[in-house]
């Protein structure tokens, strides 16, 4: 609702708008403090809920000794590499089902039948076939990634307006120009889409994998801290995998609004 | 006024498209028949249209008037029928089917590949007097501005047939007026053969050098326009209205122009 008013009275309510901003802070903020309070009296114990300002001073301690830049990096690695692995999979999938019939019924059905299994029950068949180093890891954040981006860029495909695909044929745009020119930018919007499920999905899957044995990374961390009952640590990790999360999705969005920029929707702004 | 439907046409080359050095008429389709399944849309149709007339083509819903203009544009298959065209033929849809990623200019320059083809875009451009929207994303152009980019794309290519499916169906009257305006100005610069499918049989008589009414399957009847351009709504203007109504059926009663304050015609659908 604040948008839509914004939209029309920016000036007028711009007022309104701060103050309903303002506002939406206060509960987050008492909840907060709330937990704070529970802390410092012993209503929650530190063996079950560290305190919000044991975990600043923890997160604060983590950065400065260089701990969670080592581990970020080791986790971001891992979503690194299973993205382009999936992505690449599932682009190449998706164009070969998606720009001719006999590739579509060869690859279709088998990946059909593949992403209704839960991609996480696999890991101990992954643990057998890779051991239980990164190979495992990677490979089911791939795995994962595949099935989103093969779905959206193949539906992307085959939903290209063929009045478009027509007109551009009869100006003599064929083949391989014709799918540079028409097919793929016509579906670039459903792959960004499939992007964004996959980035959402490969934290998702990193969160699993990492309980696999690791040496290093965000999952290992959690996996050190519940031993030691060292809440502080679980709660920091946690907040930062939702940070990835919400920057994954900032990503995905900055990219669509640059790739995108001929769509209604974004010129109005 | 009103020709015998079908005038008998020698034997020309029977190929679907060739050069346009050959003398003869720009169009000759013989003995033409389209089936969808069981039913004959179009049922040996003969039609000539000579060098650089302006035809226009009317007929009600589903008599096959688009149907025989994709044959002439070779979107539809005429293989083995005797349809000869100009090689180098154009198509103006209903929508502009203007590629919503390119910019106006791509748009216009879409599979030319010769070293001028920006400049020839840009010329085309200021044709229709949209040198000024070169460089914008489809999506912000009107209806009507978006046709008249629809226009540039067809006559960039310098085609010998341009084929106009319906192209102000959806523009309000006003644009309208000056669309055909605009077409007839063009097609005095560069005089190609035009066939106008429509369904306003006002805008048929206002363009064309000859009327075609297309009915079962046939051309069943036309009107040459004699009228000096521009084309008032006079008392000829009102005979051959009156008589193009009565061969698309809708006979027996005045036209309507009276009742109408603006604009004053008659569509029929």
């Amino acid at each position: 609702m604040a948008l839509v008013d914004t939209i029309r009275f920016p000036a007028t309510f711009s007022g309104v708008r701060w103050s309903r901003i303002g506002r939406r802070w206060i509960s987050p903020l008492v909840l907060l403090a709330l937990w704070e309070v529970g802390s410092r009296t012993g209503v929650i114990p530190p063996r079950v809920l560290a305190a919000p300002s044991s975990v600043a001073v923890t997160f604060w301690g983590m950065v400065q000794s260089g701990e969670l830049a080592t581990n970020l990096a080791v986790s971001f690695g891992r979503v690194a590499a299973g993205l382009v692995i999936g992505v690449i999979a599932g682009s190449v999938l998706a164009l070969i089902a998606g720009l001719s019939r006999l590739g579509e019924d060869a690859v279709d059905p088998p990946i059909q039948m593949l992403r209704t299994l839960p991609v996480l029950a696999l890991s101990p068949l992954f643990i057998v076939w890779f051991g239980i180093d990164e190979t495992p890891k990677v490979a089911l954040i791939a795995l994962a990634v595949t099935f989103p981006v093969y779905l959206n860029l193949f539906s992307g495909i085959r939903s290209v307006d063929p009045k478009l695909v027509e007109a551009a044929r009869s100006f003599g745009v064929t083949g391989l120009e014709l799918i540079r020119q028409v097919i793929l930018p016509g579906a670039l919007p459903s792959f960004l889409l499939g992007i964004r499920f996959a980035l959402a999905v490969a934290v998702l899957v990193l969160v699993v994998a990492e309980q696999i044995n690791a040496q290093a990374g965000l999952g290992y961390l959690i996996n050190n801290a519940r031993d030691f009952l060292r809440t502080d640590i679980i709660v920091v990790c946690l907040v930062i995998y939702a940070f990835l999360g919400l920057g994954a999705d900032a990503l995905v969005r900055a990219v669509e609004t640059r790739a995108l920029a001929w769509r209604p929707t974004f010129l109005k702004r | 006024m009103v020709a015998p439907a079908h005038r008998p046409i020698p034997g020309g080359p029977r190929s679907a498209a060739s050069g346009g050095l050959s003398p003869g008429p720009a169009v000759k389709v013989e003995g033409f028949t389209r089936r969808f399944g069981q039913v004959v849309v179009l049922d040996g149709l003969d039609l000539e249209i000579a060098r650089g007339e302006f035809v226009a083509l009317l007929g009600r819903s589903g008599s096959g008037k688009t149907t025989l203009l994709r044959a002439l544009a070779g979107l539809d298959s005429a293989e083995g029928q005797a349809v000869r065209t100009p090689a180098a033929r154009a198509v103006v849809f209903q929508e502009p089917r203007l590629l919503p990623w390119k910019r106006v200019w791509r748009n216009v320059m879409l599979g030319l590949h010769t070293a001028d083809a920006k400049y020839r875009a840009g010329a085309s451009l200021a044709e229709v007097g949209l040198e000024q929207r070169a460089d914008v994303w489809p999506a912000t152009l009107s209806g009507g501005e978006a046709q008249r980019v629809a226009l540039a794309r067809a006559l960039v290519r310098e085609p010998q047939l341009l084929l106009l499916d319906e192209p102000f169906a959806s523009l309000d009257a006003l644009t309208r007026l000056k669309m055909h305006e605009l077409v007839l100005a063009l097609w005095r610069r560069h005089a190609p053969t035009v066939l106008i499918v429509t369904h306003d049989v006002d805008e048929a008589i206002t363009l064309a050098d000859r009327v075609l009414v297309l009915d079962g399957g046939r051309i069943a009847a036309e009107e040459q326009i004699t009228l000096p351009r521009p084309r008032e709504v006079d008392a000829t203007f009102q005979a051959v209205r009156r008589r193009l109504l009565g061969h698309l059926g809708v006979d027996g009663h005045e036209p309507k122009a009276e009742l109408v304050p603006f604009p004053a015609r008659e569509i029929v659908s």
